[in-house]
């Protein structure tokens, strides 16, 4: 039914995953919870092979999580503090800096890490209850760590966007104003 | 005091405005009923407006339209569709598609002028040509032949004083297409009578399935066609009310000088809007569209599988749902739809009578408003069938 899979075409290059499957993704990323009947009947399939392809996509870690998209705004304001470390690091022989970032990865406080282009090499986003408490971390565990040159902290102030949808002061789309029935 | 004008007292209030007031006072409604993109208007296309107040772009325009933004619906009407119109004197930007429905009646129209409507068809046609002084005649379309007008009925509704046909394809509210061979059936039948057709084209970017294709694409009739188009659906512009109308140079003039006269000018920042959206914003479009079909794809299987056989439209963003197998008709079917489950949609008598036994349902909101909607749907068809 329709074409869905058309944008896809170009990127089937992508290991182990066909149009299909590339859709799925597409069509999770921005809602997590459609499931496979939902799927099927967007996608035109039935709903056994589109289960299949999704158990398939999980077990190869194509599909690593489903998270929720929560306004921390809102809720727990004094108990939640999140901040983006920067890390210095010196690569080393033949690992790189894969080894240094498997070990950083390894801290659940760490949230999201990425190397990077500028300074420094690492970025990662870091959570805690409080600002003591994320300064510690970094000092005691990451500061510390043999390759490690040096840090940088930037703790966030106040969030606006997060996975695309706005959590901010701005009203979330299609609000106040919107006629309930019209032509 | 003295009396008002007759033919406006006359004129029927929409048939349902109960059924929306009720709608809209009700608490805990999930909508289907809506007729307008749930998108913001993306938002490099605000921003240039935004851009237009801070350099003091805040005068009328030329009574046209901006030319920048003229030549770029001539570009993309070209481009996209294969239509040339020259934007000096073809192209007329009006205050949203509205605008130009009336111009074209008040333009076209001489008192006791027949004018042809699609039966089921878009709710504003119809007093706009009574306005005008004109008498609105119906063909009726059917879920059979896929809501398409038929060369033999439209042969059969020509008379003497038949001065134009309205279009709307892909329509409001059936989703129906006319592709370029059903065009290619009625297009002599057209040419030999002479009648105008104003061709109504603003949902011409929701297109799922095959090439979008104009009546001016014809040729032989070109003079004839007074095509009229807008930023609203495509660019999610509802807000903004602009559109323009594309005619013969004759037409145009006279066209024009309506506009002048009651309009002036459209609003200025919404043109400088416009010029960034026709520019920029054929990836929104795209998304967009991406994003309705999705929607459609999931509504019409479900509608299908609770038995409101519904043919899979190729266009807009409606669904016309037959709910003849409820055993209800259209309105008891809204009423009791919004009343027991709390389900908006819109009776399919809202747009003529060939509507009875329809529902208009639309996909304009997001994908878990449509799947509540459908559960609850599905539940008000159970409660039907266990009376």
């Amino acid at each position: 039914m329709g074409d869905m899979n058309r944008n896809v075409d170009a990127r089937m290059h992508d290991a182990g995953v066909d149009a299909n499957d590339l859709s799925i993704l597409e069509l999770l990323e921005n809602d997590a919870r459609l499931g496979a009947r939902d799927l099927a009947d967007i996608l035109g399939g039935d709903e056994e092979s589109v289960a299949s392809s999704v158990r398939r996509m999980e077990d190869e870690r194509i599909i690593c999580g489903y998270h929720t998209v929560i306004n921390y705004n809102k809720v727990l304001r004094d108990e939640r503090i999140m901040a983006f470390i920067e890390v210095d690091v010196t690569p080393m022989k033949d690992r790189g800096y894969d080894h240094t970032a498997a070990l950083l990865a390894k801290y659940p406080e760490i949230d999201s890490l990425y190397l990077i282009t500028g300074d420094n090499d690492f970025v990662c986003l870091v959570q805690g209850r409080t600002m003591f408490e994320v300064c510690q971390f970094v000092a005691d565990r990451i500061a510390v760590m043999e390759n490690v040159r040096g840090t940088k902290t930037l703790f966030v102030l106040k969030q606006y966007k997060q996975s695309g949808v706005l959590t901010g002061a701005a009203r979330a789309s299609g609000g106040e104003g919107r006629l309930v029935v019209s032509y | 005091m003295k009396p008002i004008n007759r033919a406006i007292e006359a004129l029927k209030p929409s048939g349902i405005r109960k059924y929306f007031d009720l709608a809209n006072s009700m608490e805990g409604v999930i909508s289907l009923g809506v007729g307008e993109p749930d998108f913001d208007t993306p938002w490099h296309i605000s921003a240039s407006a935004v851009e237009s107040f801070e350099e003091g772009r805040t005068h009328y325009t030329a009574n046209r339209g901006l030319i920048a933004l003229r030549r770029q619906i001539a570009n993309y009407y070209r481009n996209r569709y294969g239509i040339d119109y020259d934007p000096e004197s073809q192209i007329l930007v009006t205050v949203g598609g509205s605008e130009a429905v009336d111009l074209c009646c008040r333009t076209l129209i001489e008192p006791g002028d027949e004018v042809i409507v699609l039966d089921p068809n878009y709710v504003a046609y119809e007093p706009a040509i009574t306005m005008a002084g004109g008498v609105p005649v119906r063909i009726e379309l059917t879920q059979a032949h896929d809501f398409k007008l038929l060369p033999e009925d439209l042969e059969a509704a020509i008379c003497e004083k038949t001065k134009a046909i309205i279009l709307n394809f892909p329509s409001n509210p059936t989703g129906g297409v006319m592709d370029r061979d059903d065009y290619a059936r009625i297009v002599p039948i057209i040419r030999e009578s002479g009648i105008y057709v104003i061709s109504d084209e603003i949902y011409s970017e929701l297109l799922f399935e095959g090439e979008f294709c104009s009546p001016a694409n014809f040729e032989e009739i070109r003079d004839q066609v007074l095509v009229i188009n807008g930023f609203s659906k495509a660019f999610a512009m509802t807000g903004w009310r602009l559109g323009y109308l594309l005619s013969n140079p004759a037409l145009s003039a006279q066209l024009t000088k309506v506009h002048q006269f009651v309009i002036m000018s459209a609003p200025t920042a919404a043109q400088y809007a416009a010029i960034e959206a026709l520019e920029h914003g054929m990836p929104d479009i795209a998304a967009m569209r991406r994003e309705y079909e999705a929607r459609r794809n999931l509504i019409c299987a479900r509608l299908n599988r609770m038995g409101l056989t519904t043919n899979v439209p190729k266009g807009t963003f409606y669904v016309f749902a037959n709910i003849t197998s409820s055993g209800l008709s259209s309105d008891e079917f809204c009423v009791r739809l919004l009343e027991e489950q709390r389900v908006a949609v819109v009776p399919g008598t809202a747009f003529g009578e060939s509507g009875e036994g329809f529902v208009r349902i639309s996909y304009a909101t997001s994908m878990e408003h449509i799947k509540e909607a459908c559960s609850r749907i599905g539940l008000f068809l159970e409660s039907l069938r266990d009376m």
